[in-house]
Formats: structure tokens, C-alpha cells, sequence
């Protein structure tokens, strides 16, 4: 009965000695493992360790928050909000029937180039209090579908936007059909400026998510019209907008890319945008913005990584002078047994 | 929190079509089954709440329970592969037979241990004797070996310690090959009794030894060695020591003693006969034994042996020579634990005899009540006017290194009772032997052998017997407590013994809970003459009457109860078969092992298992929080925040392995340091590392640690472009850089938690990480309708860009940094015992045994029992002396 402790010896090396073993049968074999006298690294808290620990961060973190916030700095955004200015002052009071009206709704806006604009200049749409990450809507999409024509029937997720008198929708789900459908155009000192759109979707999804033998079918023929419209003649995986627009954003705030400027803009350049304002974000009281960007090895603009490593390097370095002052001052008590529970109240007496 | 979010999302829900206005038109709720409806939202809020539940189940650490499991088998492979609980010569290793009581190991608080084949290994050696105010023998008892290095030695060598004393024990065991004999004195052994001074009383002690037993000898027919039946091991052991002596007692008859011996006179070895008049018995009142014989010369001699407070009264007046020498002696040997007996002889003259003889003959032949008076008054008569020749001190063995075991125990805190069945001499004599007892503790002694009761038991009336002897229990209880009252409150000095008559009273329901008190504020408790029911009643009582986790160790079937009733039993696998054993959680086959078992194995099960749930609550909290929080920017439409095989597989694959291996491996301090300062002991039994503010500590950290992992990984990743390339961050680049982030932080978090790297650790801890790394490059190397969203993310999108990389770094330190910056405080300037021992170790302040011993001596509170306890107060009584003179 006991034999078996000793034979499920955890994994201890060593059937070596089974002469001992025999003459010995239980003892347990002696192995630093087995003994849990394993060779062992104890690190402890030591005045020098937390000290130097503080400054090693605060060394790393302040230039590299530096570093950041330089990049973030070089970056320059145009941010211009339009969806309240794009509507015509007498449907204000009424924008949601203005957007859901007919006709075309073409707006013009003026943007000015405080500084100079490297190229790719990337211009984006944005969009506030949109919930792209609501469970229905993420949801409601068909990755095969969208792969290949063979599994052009594979809607079940789509519901409602699933079929049109029983032939399915491809693209189907309420991603597809909720698709942005404003457009921008673009003219500087009255040249256009072109906007490529091609190179705005991920690689994997242009090549791998998006099938190039897939073409739209049945889209927005439903009974309610969504967003935009799709050329069916050109295949999914050439439809960038759609591509950028299925990849759902994180938080109800998000920006999607819809070209690149590929020329330099400069100071002082006044950029006239010819906008179709289409997209009805005034059913929940959501913000459309467009927005033109360079970006910096570390993205776009935003300061907060930089402040943030800055801070954290800066209280870093704080807590490394505070611990050498306090270790200074007040040399730790050591073995001060006031501190230990059972001395404060000596337990069950 | 589910509910929480159910109630905004039912709001939420019913907002999207309000009066037939559709809101947010995306989501179609014109045309939405159950679960989104917003014209049947209070239902959507239900289902939703249901959703919610799934998702949030992620808080609750499922799998702690399987991984406590796996721990707690590897931890008892661990206790079965000690070697240094491996009892070499019955070839028996410690053998955890459950698994499940690891960590109460490391929270004993009582002990209750039987003593025969437990504490002593039932063979009583003579050890030591006093003749004529002379001590002889040179032999070591236990404790005294145990307080010799104490005294002696300094800390330092504590390890090597269990080997010298390994040692010395082999060497004695080898001279001495006689059982029931470890007398050793050049003085008086090997025939050279003949040339001490008192030669002539020395030869008188032996005689008697030789003479006043009722022992039956049994001579091997082919090797003429002979063996003794004797009533009670202890007159074997008189009767062995007598014919190591060279007074040979070989033959009883009905009359005759035949004993081979030396003459003094002519130095030859010659047999003498000696006829046995009469043998009066002994008895627990008389506490004497005497017998009348006639030597060959026709003398007559009574030869007496008892307990020394009734023997050093019967003296006569010449005969108290030595007897202030021998009552120090006895005093000393008590106090060892030895059990004494003093010996007296008296020279009968004819005359007295024969009245003696005619009155015993007539007080034996009556037949009327009072019979045993009679007698009694008789031999009251003609043992008196004795002459004192010494005293015996006779060893009930205990098993190897028990005073050590029990000082350590005692150390650590832990309280020590004895339920034995043993009588109440033998138990308090044991009670010393164990430095239980000492002698200037103030012993309260609860019995019913009071004249009145013993009276009433005659007559014989049940009822009344009872009703008395509870009164008389309940009252004496009452007096003990009073007794440590106006002690004030100063315990320390307190010893309970009770024997099994009156606990029966003690243990009824009305007067058990007043008992309980009395005993648990006693420094060392002992139980007499119990059953083994009261045996299991008692460790019910102590288990249930103050809700601390109870040990109960022993041997024997009668101590099965005992093992069964008690939170965990140990069973002793020694010599009386296997019923302790069979009905045991843990098997050992020492005593003395149950100092490493609790101290060492107990201490490090207790330690990790309490650390490990601690950081289960945390890791899941820290993982199921940032799913809560991403949440409140869905309206809670409980969307998760990562793929689902990343919140699949985050207990499986990304966390488990650390956390066991913590469990299984971690080590506060090394099991030397564990036993060098057994307070350590105390965290597990006060519950340090487990109590709710640690919980809650532990909880608060994961909470933190959500809060600080998501909200600056959603601050970097804002709506601005993720990389050069001008992409936006979307959902899966969200939770791919959170889900990085939290892999690194739960898993260094655990690398700051403790305190013991191996090997293993290192690669359990860091394989973590990188088989993170591993499966979101293979995950999404997968065909995207298996991968969803994680197709390519990682080698497309992560790792091209800086910025994840960055936030990485920073949100990962910056999680850390309250936790370090708390343990830095808290080991600095409030370190915890095991802080401190591994200030000490780090110091290398360990081989200076002075400083050692202060910090050990300023944190210990004082231990009551053990034989440190022993030398403390032998300091003090000095001191006291000293001052006094």
C-alpha cells in the first residue's frame, strides 16, 4: 500500500540506484527536487533593489515620454465637425427628416493648413456616439460569406438584414448595411486634390477576409436602405470602404480612414471640401467629423502616451529620492516585534 | 454587476425606439428578436442579464478549484518524499493519506497527543538511583540531553544538532544491549559496588530491588538467560537492574526468593535463599509495597519500597541519615520526569514478628467490612521506624527527540494536552519527562478520590454518587479558575491535569464550556485514566469550544476516535498495528517528526495555498474587471472586450501554470529557518495570510489593476491613428494590446509575490508569456473563419508597431508600481515574521547566534512549556535566590 509513495516520486529523476531502492524499498529517494532544496534565487525587498528599480524606470520612462510627445507633437490634424453646419438652417429643427429626405445634400467646407503637411496626408471620417461595438451589430456579419461565393447562403447571423425575398444579401449583417455612406471631395486653389483609396484596408482582409470573387448581390434592396451603396461589378475584396468599415471599432468614438492625400500640403493652404452629407447620425445624436492627418512612426496624434510615460517617469524618480531619504532618516527596526499581530493582542489568552 | 449592467442596457434598449422614433437605426431595432427589443426591454434586461452572468463568470476562479486540487496532491508527494521523515529502522516514510488538509497543517492550534507508543515508547529503563545520599548513574534522559545543548550550544548548529544527538543515542544503545536498562556508573557496575564507602548499604539497595518485587522469572532452558514477567515495567526494570548488578534474582517459589549475588566479605559469587514470610501488596492509597523475608542467617528483614511522600515519614530516627541528600536527588529526578521510589529496610525482631504475623493472619481471615482497614492498620504497625537506603529513578522511555519536538511545538505556539489511559502518576511523570510540567508550575488537579466520595462508592448508591461527584467536579473547576484569577491573569504557570472519572462530569453539556475555559487558559493540560470516547469527546470539545483547528495524534485502536473527531489525525505507524493508521489523514512514524510536518510542511502548505487563492481572486478579477469596464462603453450590450478563445484559454494556458507552481514550490523561508524560529508558525495559526483584509487586499490589487490596464491602454488607443501607416485602432487591436498587457502584469505580479525562484519558476513564469505571444501568431495564422477578428493581428498589426510595444511597457510597469511600492513599504519598515527571518538570512545575521536570539527572544511571547521554558524559569528562580541573599 505505502509502495506507491515512494514509486510516484514526482517526477524525480532516477531509476539509477535501484539496488539501494530494493535493499531499501520505501525510503524516499533524496533528490534536491524531492527535498524542495532546490537551488533557488530568493530576492528580497532591499533598500538598494527598490531604490535602483525606481530609477531604472524613471531612467527609461522620462526620454522615452520625451520621445513620444514629440511624435506626437509633429503630428498635424485638421478636425473639422460638419454635421450640424451641413444641414441647411431651415431643416435644423428637424434635422432627422432633413437626412432622411431626398435630394442631394451637398455642403461645402473651408479648412485651413496650420502647418505643413508632409505626404501621405490620411483623411479620415469620424464618427461619436456610434456603437460599433454593440453586441448585435458586431455580431451580425457572415465571415464566410464574405469569403467565398460558396458559402453566399450562410446568413443566419444576419438577421434582420439576411435576404430580400428569400435570395440572401451579400454583403450581409447590419455592419454592411449600416455602411458610411458620406463622400468627401477635395480641391486646393481650385485644383482637386486627389484622394486615393486604394491601401486603406489591411492587407489580410484585402487578400485573405474579403473573397475577390465575391460580389455584392441583393445589397441595400431591402425595404430600408442603410448606408451606402456598392458597385456589384467590382469584387469585396476591392471594395476598401466596405473592408475599413467592417473591421468595428473599439469605443462609440472612432475614426475610419477613407484616403491618402499623396502630395504635401502647405502652410496656409485653404483646402475646400465638397461634402455629400448622407450618413444620418442625427437619429442618436452622434458627431460626424472629418478629419486630415500625417502621422509619426508613433501614429497620430495623441499626447497622452508621451505625458503618461513622462508622469510615471517623474514619480518614479520622486520615489526613488523619497525611499533613499527615508532609508537615510530612518534606518529600518529591525526584528521590532511590536509590529507582529500576535504580540499586539497574544492570541486566546 | 451584471445587474448593473442589465438595468442600463434594458434603459439603453428602450431609448432606441422611443414613441416609433428609431434611434440608433444601425442596430435595426425596429425589426429585433428578444434579446434586443426595446419594445420588451425589462425581458431584453433579463436575457441580458443572463448574457451578462456568462461573461462575467470570468471573475469566479473556476479553475482554482482543479488547481487546488493538483496542488494539494503534489504538495502531499512532497511530505511523503521528506527523508528527513523517513523513520530508517521500521523503514517507514511519512504518507499523507488525504490530501485535502494540507494547509490546516500550517494552522494547528491544539495538539492533543496520546502518550503510550505516542510521546514514550513504552519501555521504562532504570536510569539513575541515590544510595545513601550518594547519586549514581551517569545515563541521559532525553530532556536532559535536549536542555544540555540548549544550554551549551549556541543556534548555529541546530541542524546538525538532530545528527549529534543520532549519534550519541547509537553509541548508547550499542553498549547497552539489555532492555529496560540504561544505567551506566563505573562507580557501582561491574562488581566494583564493593569498594564505594557505603558498600554495605549498596549491597542492602540491590538485595532489595533483588527481593521486594512480584516478579515471576523465566530461564531459557538452552541459554540460561532469563526473562521476567512482571505486572508493570517498571519492576522489571528493578528486577534487570539488580541482576546488571550482579544480584541475580533467578527462582521464585512460594516461600523462596533465590537470588545469586556477591558476598561482601568473601568476594565470590554465591546463592542465597530467602524465604518470604509475607508480601504486602502494594495499592494507589498505601503507595507502598513492603515484604517480609528471612535471610539464611535467620534474620528478619522487612524490605519497603514507595512513593517518597509516604515512604520519608516512616522513617526512624537513625535511619534519616541521608535523607536530606536523597529528598534533593528524588526532587531532582521528579523533575526530569523519572519516576522514584524511595527504599527502606527494617530489621524485625522475632517478637514483633510474630504479633505482626498473628494480627495480618487474623485482619486477612475476617470476613466483615472493614477487612481492608484491618490490614491496612496492621501493616501501618511494622512499617515504621525504617531506614532509609536510597532511591531509584526509572525512566518511562520517550521516543526519540520528543522533548525537542514538544520544546519547538511549544515555541511555535502551539498548545500540547495528553489524553492518556495511563494512570495520573504516570501521566504527570510523563507530563515532566516532556517539560510539560514543571515543578514550580502550580498543577490543578480535578479528581474524585475525596474521602467523602470514596466513602459514598462504597455504599454503592448510583444516583448520589453522581450528583456528589458532580458538584465536587464542578467545584473544583470553579476553585481552578479562581485560582488563575488571582494569579492575575499570569497563566503562564498553570497546569491542568484531570483524570477520567471526573471528566466524564466535566465533559457534560452544562459544566463542559466552563471546563473549556479553565483548560485552554492553562499552560498544558493532561487527561488521565480516559477512555477512548472521552478521548474523541474531548477533541470534539477543544474543536468545536474554540473553533481553532485541532490536531490529534497517536497510536493505537483507542485512539481512533480521537484521530476521526479532530480536524486532522495523525497517526503514529508503530508497533500497535494499523487501526491509528487506517483511520489517520497522515501516517508518521515518530513523534518527532511532527515538528517538521507542522512546522516546515505545514507552515509552506498553509503559506501557499492561502497565497495562491489570494492570487486567483486576483488574476481573475483583474481579468473579468477590464471586461466589465470595456463594457460600460457598449452599453453594456456585454460585447467582450477579446476574441473568445483569448477568454477561453486565459485560465488554461496564459496563467495557470505560475500559479501552480506557487503553490507547489513557493517557500517563504527555507524549512532550516522554519524550524530554527518555529513562531513562524504563528501566521498560519492567527490566519495572517489568509484573513479578510489580505482577501480584500489581494481583491482591491486585481480591481486596481483593471482599472489602470484599461483605462490607459483605451487613453493611448483613441481614435487616432494606431501606426505609420495611418490605421485606426479597432476592436481587436484593443483587446489584443489589453490581453498582452494583462498576460504581463498578472503573471509579474505573481514574480513579486514570492519570494522562492527556481528553475521553475523562471520558466513556468516567463513560458507564460511567450506562449502568449505564441498562440496569437499561430491563432491567427488560422484561416479567419476560425480566428475572427484575431486573423493576422498580431503579425499584421501588433507587432509592426511601435505603439504597441509602448503601451505595453508602460501600461505594465505602471500596474505594477502601487504593488511595489507597497511591498517595499511594507518590507522595509513593517516586515511580517517571515520578513524578518529573511532580513535575517539576507543579512547573513543568522550565524551570529546573540542577535538571533534576540530577535527570536524580543518576538516569541513566553512559551509556557518545554524545556525552554524550564531553563527560563531555572533562571529566574536564581535570580531570585540571588536577590533574596
Amino acid at each position: 500500500m505505502s509502495s506507491n509513495t515512494a514509486s510516484s516520486s514526482a517526477g524525480a529523476a532516477g531509476s539509477g540506484d535501484s539496488s539501494a531502492a530494493r535493499k531499501n524499498s520505501k525510503r524516499p529517494k533524496y533528490s534536491k527536487f524531492t527535498q524542495q532544496e532546490l537551488p533557488a534565487c530568493k530576492p528580497i525587498l532591499t533598500p538598494g533593489w527598490v531604490i535602483s528599480t525606481f530609477l531604472i524606470v524613471s531612467v527609461i520612462f522620462i526620454p522615452l515620454g520625451v520621445i513620444s510627445l514629440f511624435a506626437s507633437q509633429d503630428v498635424v490634424e485638421i478636425v473639422d465637425r460638419y454635421d450640424t453646419e451641413c444641414i441647411p438652417t431651415p431643416a435644423r429643427t428637424n434635422k432627422i427628416a432633413y437626412i432622411q429626405g431626398g435630394g442631394d445634400k451637398v455642403c461645402t467646407r473651408e479648412l485651413k493648413v496650420p502647418k505643413r503637411m508632409k505626404q501621405p496626408v490620411y483623411v479620415y471620417y469620424q464618427l461619436e456616439n456610434f456603437y460599433q461595438n454593440h453586441r448585435r451589430y458586431v455580431k451580425s456579419r457572415s465571415d464566410s460569406q464574405l469569403r467565398s461565393p460558396k458559402y453566399e447562403n450562410q446568413i443566419s447571423a444576419c438577421k434582420p438584414e439576411d435576404d430580400v425575398g428569400g435570395q440572401p444579401i451579400v454583403p450581409c449583417g447590419l455592419i454592411a448595411w449600416s455602411l458610411f455612406n458620406d463622400t468627401y471631395a477635395l480641391s486646393r486653389n481650385n485644383v482637386s486634390l486627389a484622394v486615393n483609396k486604394k491601401g486603406i484596408a489591411w492587407n489580410s482582409d484585402k487578400e485573405h477576409k474579403f473573397g475577390n470573387k465575391v460580389f455584392p448581390k441583393n445589397f441595400q434592396k431591402g425595404n430600408l436602405t442603410g448606408g451606402a451603396t456598392l458597385d456589384p461589378k467590382i469584387p469585396l475584396s476591392e471594395q476598401e470602404d466596405l473592408i475599413v468599415w467592417m473591421r468595428t471599432a473599439a469605443l462609440p468614438t472612432f475614426r475610419k480612414l477613407y484616403g491618402k492625400i499623396e502630395s504635401d500640403l502647405e502652410i496656409g493652404d485653404t483646402i475646400l471640401v465638397t461634402l455629400k452629407n448622407n450618413y444620418n447620425t442625427y437619429s442618436f445624436n452622434g458627431k460626424k467629423k472629418l478629419v486630415l492627418s500625417t502621422t509619426s512612426w508613433l501614429g497620430g496624434k495623441n499626447d497622452f502616451l508621451g505625458i503618461a510615460y513622462l508622469t510615471v517617469g517623474g514619480i518614479c524618480f520622486f520615489l526613488a529620492l523619497a525611499f533613499t531619504i527615508m532609508y537615510l532618516v530612518k534606518p529600518r527596526r529591525l526584528g521590532d516585534p511590536s509590529y507582529l499581530s500576535w504580540n499586539r493582542n497574544p492570541g486566546g489568552r | 454587476m451584471a445587474f448593473i449592467g442589465s438595468v442600463i442596457f434594458g434603459v439603453t434598449t428602450r431609448q432606441d425606439l422611443k414613441d416609433g422614433v428609431i434611434k440608433r437605426w444601425y442596430l435595426r431595432p425596429d425589426s429585433s428578436r428578444i434579446f434586443f427589443d426595446p419594445k420588451r426591454a425589462p425581458l431584453a434586461a433579463v436575457y441580458h442579464f443572463l448574457t451578462a452572468i456568462m461573461l462575467y463568470s470570468y471573475f469566479i476562479p473556476i479553475s482554482l478549484y482543479v488547481s487546488i486540487e493538483i496542488v494539494k496532491v503534489l504538495q502531499s508527494i512532497f511530505i511523503n518524499q521528506d527523508i528527513h521523515m523517513y523513520y530508517e529502522e521500521a523503514d517507514k516514510p511519512a504518507r499523507a493519506r488525504t490530501s485535502n488538509l494540507n494547509e490546516e497543517l500550517g494552522q494547528v492550534d491544539t495538539i492533543l497527543s496520546d502518550k503510550t507508543g505516542t510521546l514514550t515508547c513504552n519501555s521504562m529503563e532504570f536510569i539513575k538511583c541515590s544510595i545513601a545520599g550518594t547519586a549514581y548513574g551517569r545515563g541521559v534522559t532525553e530532556v536532559e540531553m535536549a536542555m544540555g545543548r540548549r544550554k551549551g550550544s549556541s543556534l548555529v548548529f541546530q541542524t546538525n544538532e538532530n545528527d549529534d544527538m543520532e549519534f550519541s543515542k547509537e553509541a548508547i544503545t550499542e553498549e547497552s544491549t539489555v532492555k529496560g536498562f540504561n544505567f551506566r556508573d563505573e562507580r557501582i557496575m561491574k562488581g566494583n559496588w564493593v569498594t564505594e564507602m557505603n558498600a554495605n548499604m549498596i549491597q542492602k539497595f540491590f538485595r532489595l530491588l533483588a527481593v521486594c518485587h512480584t516478579v515471576i522469572p523465566e530461564v531459557d532452558e538452552d541459554t540460561e538467560k532469563i526473562t521476567y514477567e512482571a505486572e508493570s515495567p517498571d519492576e522489571a526494570a528493578f528486577v534487570i537492574a539488580a541482576r546488571e548488578l550482579g544480584f541475580e534474582f533467578f527462582n521464585r517459589t512460594q516461600t523462596t526468593i533465590a537470588v545469586r549475588e556477591l558476598d561482601l566479605v568473601t568476594g565470590k559469587r554465591v546463592e542465597r535463599l530467602y524465604k518470604i514470610l509475607n508480601v504486602l501488596e502494594f495499592n494507589s492509597t498505601r503507595k507502598r509495597m513492603s515484604v517480609i523475608v528471612q535471610d539464611e542467617d535467620g534474620k528478619l528483614l522487612l524490605f519497603c519500597k514507595g512513593a517518597d511522600n509516604v515512604m520519608f515519614e516512616r522513617l526512624s530516627k537513625n535511619g534519616r541519615e541521608f535523607e536530606e541528600e536523597t529528598r534533593d536527588h528524588v526532587h531532582e529526578y521528579a523533575d526530569a520526569g523519572l519516576r522514584t521510589l524511595i527504599l527502606a529496610y527494617r530489621e524485625l525482631d522475632e517478637k514483633e514478628y510474630k504479633v505482626f504475623n498473628e494480627k495480618i493472619s487474623e485482619a486477612k481471615s475476617s470476613v466483615s467490612v472493614d477487612r481492608e482497614s484491618l490490614i491496612e492498620e496492621v501493616t501501618e504497625k511494622v512499617e515504621k521506624d525504617l531506614t532509609l537506603l536510597g532511591a531509584t529513578a526509572v525512566e518511562d522511555k520517550l521516543q526519540n527527540g520528543v522533548p525537542d519536538c514538544i520544546d519547538k511545538l511549544a515555541q511555535a505556539g502551539i498548545k500540547i494536552w495528553v489524553l492518556t489511559g495511563d494512570k495520573m502518576e504516570t501521566a504527570i511523570n510523563i507530563g515532566f519527562a516532556c517539560s510539560l510540567l514543571r515543578q514550580d508550575m502550580k498543577q490543578i488537579i480535578i479528581n474524585l478520590e475525596t474521602p467523602e466520595i470514596l466513602s459514598l462508592e462504597k455504599t454503592g448508591e448510583k444516583d448520589a454518587i453522581t450528583k456528589v461527584s458532580k458538584e465536587n467536579v464542578l467545584a473544583q473547576i470553579i476553585n481552578g479558575k479562581t485560582q488563575l484569577k488571582y494569579s492575575g491573569g499570569n497563566s503562564d504557570a498553570f497546569a491542568l491535569i484531570i483524570d477520567g472519572k471526573s471528566l466524564a462530569y466535566a465533559l457534560d453539556d452544562d459544566v463542559k464550556h466552563i471546563f473549556l475555559e479553565l483548560a485552554v487558559s492553562c499552560a498544558s493540560v493532561i487527561c488521565c485514566r480516559s477512555s477512548p470516547k472521552q478521548k474523541a469527546l474531548v477533541t470534539r470539545l477543544v474543536k468545536s469550544g474554540n473553533g481553532k483547528t485541532t490536531l490529534a495524534i497517536g497510536d493505537g485502536a483507542n485512539d481512533v476516535g480521537m484521530l476521526q473527531e479532530a480536524d486532522i489525525g495523525v497517526g503514529i505507524s508503530g508497533v500497535e498495528g494499523m487501526q491509528a493508521v487506517m483511520s489517520s489523514d497522515i501516517a508518521i512514524a515518530q513523534f518527532r517528526y511532527l515538528e517538521r510536518l507542522l512546522l516546515v510542511h505545514g507552515h509552506w502548505c498553509y503559506r501557499r495555498i492561502s497565497t495562491m487563492i489570494c492570487y486567483f481572486f486576483y488574476k481573475n478579477i483583474t481579468f473579468g474587471f477590464t471586461l466589465f469596464l470595456y463594457e460600460t462603453y457598449t452599453t453594456f450590450s456585454s460585447t467582450p472586450a477579446y476574441n473568445d478563445w483569448f477568454l477561453s484559454l486565459y485560465n488554461v494556458f496564459f496563467s495557470s501554470l505560475p500559479v501552480i507552481a506557487l503553490g507547489v514550490f513557493d517557500q517563504d523561508v527555507s524549512a532550516r529557518y522554519c524550524l530554527k524560529f518555529p513562531l513562524l508558525y504563528q501566521e498560519g495559526v492567527q490566519n495572517v495570510l489568509f484573513s479578510w483584509r489580505r482577501i480584500l487586499g489581494w481583491m482591491f490589487n486585481g480591481f486596481y489593476s483593471a482599472i489602470i490596464v484599461f483605462y490607459l491602454c483605451k487613453s493611448s488607443l483613441q481614435s487616432q491613428a494606431f501606426n505609420h501607416d495611418g490605421k485606426t485602432a479597432g476592436r481587436e487591436i484593443l483587446g489584443g494590446t489589453m490581453y498582452t498587457c494583462i498576460v504581463w502584469v498578472v503573471n509579474l505580479q505573481l514574480a513579486l509575490a514570492i519570494s522562492y525562484f527556481t528553475l521553475i519558476q523562471h520558466i513556468v513564469i516567463w513560458s507564460s508569456i511567450v506562449v502568449w505571444y505564441f498562440f496569437i501568431t499561430v491563432y491567427g495564422e488560422l484561416p479567419s473563419n476560425i480566428s475572427t477578428g484575431a486573423y493576422k493581428v498580431f503579425v499584421e498589426a501588433l507587432a509592426p508597431s511601435l505603439s504597441y510595444w509602448l503601451i505595453t511597457l508602460f501600461v505594465v510597469v505602471t500596474t505594477l508600481m502601487p504593488y511595489f511600492i507597497y511591498s517595499a513599504l511594507q518590507m522595509s519598515f513593517f516586515p511580517m515574521y517571515h520578513g524578518m527571518i529573511q532580513w535575517l538570512r539576507y543579512e547573513g545575521q543568522c550565524n551570529d547566534p546573540e542577535y538571533c536570539d534576540m530577535v527570536r527572544q524580543r518576538s516569541i511571547r513566553p512559551t509556557t512549556v518545554g524545556f525552554t521554558a524550564r531553563l527560563e524559569a531555572k533562571k529566574r528562580s536564581v535570580r531570585r535566590s540571588e536577590s533574596e541573599s
